[in-house]
């Protein structure tokens, strides 16, 4: 101890001091554990595949060095070819923006039966929240590969399953919105006689509605990547398209196709940020 | 208006106990009493936003405690009322904000479409004019001060058309020179428009200085009901209890006006002292 402390005080020393052992060897111990683990797994693995991780490595690298081999290959007659394949990346972005804007709405209405402060009856509001969980419970892809059985291969089964996860899964946050956004402008309204329709547009829609499209370009963004995953089990787009060449080995297609993804998901990346900080931005 | 045995309960809790008082005509009454006394609950009861566990209230052969859905929020018109916090929009402009005081006269779906009569915008300007608050007019509510977002608040509460208007505690969070500001403004509504002004006020000085009645409550019953000048020191300690030195001390009192001199004095005496 640098500084002698009072007795009193020592004893708060004396115990913080063993307070921090004991966190120490715990966290230890807890890491050495993570490692027995993973190399135990990694072990039963390897027996079970009889070694082949070895080989499937090598596998894992071969094939993307033959995608760009193929790619490069083709020289200058590539780019027409991913200029071909975007009328596909286009019904990908369809289905998204068509299933957001729609789950979008569902969504609103949603959160509003089911807040707490908006809602008195408790039967409602446990019953809007049900339903939320139950929407929200089941994979795009199950939901999905139902309808397209039900319904045959078209881009409805994708739209159904992507809405209904997106208006379980936005309500929930828009519940907690609208839960946590300040009483008092309710309040006010109230005391101006206005109605319970009044008292939202408002008073609670001018304080949520930045966060509620904030958090739907979010959604669109996952909605796009969710469509395409869509399109591998038959719902269209650039999804199914990737499929069938992956199949069929065509690897500079394969690699155009990513190309038109990779580059979609990075362009609404920058978009949404721009749309929400001029949001924002149009708050203060 | 005339308002008979009102009782509150949150629970176990008596927050109201049988209060009754009448107003014949337009007066301008400041209600005291500290920190739970009732004041708020009371107000709030009048404008029907908290329900009364019994009692009634008569206006014109009416109790307006019982009233439901269009006919309340008819009610809830005519009492305009000001709170402690403003209750203001904060996103929506000042001019949208004090056009909201006409919702009650506006069909939801016109209304919630923004389409707002020029004579409502025109009505809103005049009042915001009149308590120097036009230029602000395009402003978000949020980026105002306090004093400058109450002002707003009794804008919104004129466009009401209010026979009424309940403050509560309407200077509670504004610094002096805006509490006598707003303090003023009530009492000149009340003075040109004929309007009952019912205001809860933290502090006696300023009671006393603006209101023609003051009623005392103290742990939710009345225990004064006169012309603030019959109201004495032994009984107003007695009414504020603990929170008396607070509620006399003329700093805390929020209405008088310091010059800047007397202020650097005061500071320079509490160094001096420290």
């Amino acid at each position: 101890m640098s500084k002698a402390l009072p007795a009193n005080l020592e004893q708060i020393e004396v115990n913080l001091k063993k307070l921090t052992n004991q966190r120490t060897r715990s966290s230890l111990l807890g890491i050495a554990i993570l490692i027995l683990v993973f190399f135990g797994g990694t072990l039963v693995s390897l027996e079970a595949n009889a070694g082949s991780f070895g080989r499937g490595i090598a596998n894992f690298f071969n094939y993307p060095r033959d995608l760009f081999v193929d790619t490069f290959e083709m020289g200058w007659k590539y780019w027409p070819r991913v200029i071909k394949y975007i009328p596909e990346l286009i019904i990908t972005l369809n289905i998204a923006l068509f299933s957001t804007s729609i789950g979008f709405v569902l969504a609103v209405i949603f959160a509003i039966f089911s807040s707490r402060n908006l809602i008195r009856n408790k039967r409602v509001i446990q019953f809007t929240k049900f339903f939320m969980d139950v929407t929200r419970s089941f994979p795009t892809l199950i939901i999905a590969m139902v309808f397209l059985y039900l319904m045959g291969k078209s881009s409805l089964p994708a739209v159904i399953a992507i809405t209904i996860h997106t208006a379980g899964a936005l309500g929930k946050l828009f519940t907690e919105a609208i839960e946590n956004c300040d009483g008092k402008p309710i309040e006010g309204l109230s005391s101006v006689g206005a109605t319970w329709t009044q008292k939202i547009r408002f008073s609670v829609l001018p304080q949520v509605l930045p966060l509620f499209l904030s958090y739907g370009i979010l959604r669109l963004e996952i909605n796009v990547r969710e469509s395409t995953i869509l399109g591998f089990v038959g719902a269209g787009g650039i999804g199914e398209l990737l499929a069938a060449l992956i199949q069929w080995n065509y690897g500079a297609d394969v690699l155009a196709c990513m190309f038109l993804l990779v580059g979609t998901i990075i362009a609404l990346d920058y978009l949404s940020a721009y749309w929400r900080h001029k949001l924002i931005g149009v708050n203060q | 208006m005339q308002i008979i045995s009102i009782n509150k309960f949150f629970g176990n809790n008596h927050a109201v106990k049988n209060v009754s008082f009448k107003v014949n005509k337009p007066q301008m009454i400041g209600i005291i009493g500290r920190s739970g006394a009732g004041k708020s609950t009371l107000l709030r009861i009048i404008n029907r936003l908290t329900d009364a566990t019994d009692g009634s209230i008569e206006i014109e052969g009416q109790n307006i405690l019982d009233l439901k859905s269009k006919e309340k929020r008819s009610w809830q018109r005519k009492c305009a009322m000001i709170f402690q916090q403003f209750n203001l929009v904060p996103r929506l402009d000042v001019l949208t904000n004090v056009i909201l005081g006409r919702l009650n006269y506006q069909g939801s779906f016109r209304a919630s479409l923004k389409m707002f009569s020029p004579d409502e915008r025109a009505d809103a300007l005049i009042l915001l004019n009149n308590l120097g608050m036009a230029n602000t007019a395009l402003q978000r509510a949020e980026t105002l001060s306090g004093g400058q977002q109450q002002r707003v608040a009794i804008c919104r509460a004129l466009m009401q058309n209010p026979k009424m208007i309940l403050a509560d505690e309407p200077i509670a969070s504004l610094d002096p020179m805006n509490a006598r500001m707003v303090m003023e403004s009530l009492r000149k509504i009340h003075d040109e428009k004929n309007l009952t002004v019912i205001s809860n006020l933290h502090t006696l000085d300023t009671a006393k200085t603006y209101c023609d009645r003051i009623i005392g409550m103290k742990d939710g019953a009345v225990v004064f009901d006169d012309l603030p000048e019959k109201l004495s020191d032994k009984l107003a300690r007695e009414i504020y209890g603990a929170e008396a030195d607070e509620a006399f001390e003329p700093q805390v009192t929020s209405t008088e006006l310091k010059t800047k001199n007397q202020v650097n004095e005061d500071v320079e005496k509490e160094f001096a002292t420290a």
